[in-house]
């Protein structure tokens, strides 16, 4: 029996092309399945553009959804302004949605279960915020960490609080999306495979094996659900992060 | 590449869980920052555009639609105000041809009703002057007649005809007791 973390393990399909700081940079299976999520966007968004009708069909339904979808997001979360940052927005919920799809298919990789990728995309968050935060308002920026309407003597312990809560959004981030999807895969691995070895173990406990198999067909509703729900998230905290850039008073 | 493989799973040995394997991260950064680059690029350039273009020209032309729908609804309330205009014109029009068509032919009516009955009087008048002639005339040829039957009368009783003047005489004074 494999072992439950196994799914995660990076493979490299060919030599290192290059180094950066001495780490070898490879094609590999986590590679590949960037290439195709970005690929599966690129081609449904090309697909419910194509006819681009005044009367859309369901393609360019489905697309136009998608497009009202994140856009509702992104003008609740981070303001009518924030739609400066749309295509960014969507980008990251397009990519961590079909990434994460993508990772329910049996035998695939997901590209989200890796720590390094959602802590990349966080801090390409928290970069945006701040870059853009400080060239839009300056100093100014600052007030993200005073509060109006707070007492002078509390404003030190506010300010405190508001600099380490700042600075736990990547890590917050980055973790729980990678934290969902890994113990979603991990408990799926582990319940599917109780019913390999209940059925093999040719023993009377065998005929328990269904059970574990239930649990494995919910938690793979589960788990879609997850996929999707995870996106989202990221998507609404990425707007709500992105609306202290925009106003950074509170 | 089979090295490679070798090495990968080795390092992934070593480490033992492979999502903290830190070897296999500027692997891992390089492609990510590669695909979402190039995802970004496609979805603010080509795929959010050409949606926006669409959501827009539907919304335009909804937008026009109900503009020109306005526009006309406008034009038919006025042409419908007209049309009472002139219907209200036309009843009042109407209205007064009436009256003076139905005065001037009471006052045509009333003319020829004295005229009629102006004639009639005169007729009438006419009819008794004759017959106040006639009536005259008639009482006038009384005495004559009555002289002559007399004249006639004594002659068969009398056998010789009296005088005119002693007929006369008689009847006059008949005819005045």
């Amino acid at each position: 029996m494999a072992s439950p973390t196994e799914q995660f393990e990076i493979r490299h399909f060919s030599d290192p092309l290059f180094f950066i700081g001495g780490s070898p940079v490879t094609v590999t299976n986590s590679a590949l399945f960037m290439i195709a999520t970005v690929g599966v966007i690129v081609v449904f968004m090309l697909a419910v553009t194509s006819s681009r009708s005044v009367i859309p069909g369901r393609w360019q339904n489905a697309g136009e959804l998608l497009y009202e979808f994140v856009a509702d997001t992104v003008r609740q979360s981070a303001g009518k302004d924030g739609l400066v940052f749309f295509p960014l927005v969507f980008s990251l919920f397009a990519f961590i949605l079909v990434a994460n799809l993508l990772g329910m298919l049996p035998y695939s990789f997901t590209v989200t279960s890796s720590i390094i990728v959602t802590a990349t995309l966080s801090l390409l968050v928290i970069l945006t915020v701040i870059v853009y935060g400080v060239a839009k308002h300056g100093v100014k920026f600052l007030n993200i960490f005073v509060p109006s309407g707070v007492p002078a003597w509390l404003l030190p312990l506010i300010v405190a609080i508001e600099v380490v809560s700042f600075l736990s959004r990547p890590v917050s981030l980055s973790v729980r999306l990678f934290a969902n999807i890994l113990a979603g895969h991990i408990a799926l691995k582990i319940f599917a495979g109780f019913v390999a070895a209940l059925l093999a173990s040719g023993t009377v406990a065998a005929v328990l094996s269904p059970l574990p198999l239930l649990f494995t067909i919910a938690i793979v509703a589960l788990e879609f659900l997850v996929a999707v729900l995870q996106a989202y998230v990221f998507a609404v905290l990425t707007s709500l992060y992105l609306h202290d850039a925009l106003h950074p008073g509170h | 590449m089979a090295k490679a493989i070798e090495n990968g799973v080795d390092l992934a040995e070593e480490v033992g869980f492979p999502p903290f394997d830190t070897d296999t991260f500027a692997s891992q950064i390089f492609w990510l920052v590669l695909t979402f680059a190039f995802l970004y690029w496609f979805v603010s350039k080509i795929a959010l555009p050409r949606l926006a273009s669409v959501i827009e020209e539907r919304k335009q032309r909804v937008e026009t639609d109900l503009a020109d729908a306005a526009r006309l609804k406008a034009q038919a309330d006025e042409a419908f105000a007209a049309y009472e205009a002139s219907l209200a014109a036309a009843k009042n029009n109407a209205r007064v041809i009436a009256e003076e068509t139905r005065a001037s032919l009471a006052s045509e009516s009333e003319v020829q009703r004295k005229s009629l009955e102006q004639d009639l009087a005169t007729r009438i008048a006419n009819a008794e002057k004759t017959i106040d002639d006639t009536k005259t005339k008639a009482l006038s040829h009384v005495g004559e007649i009555a002289s002559e039957a007399t004249s006639s009368i004594v002659e068969r009783l009398l056998g010789s005809a009296p005088t005119q003047v002693q007929v006369d005489k008689a009847v006059k004074s008949a005819l005045d007791r």
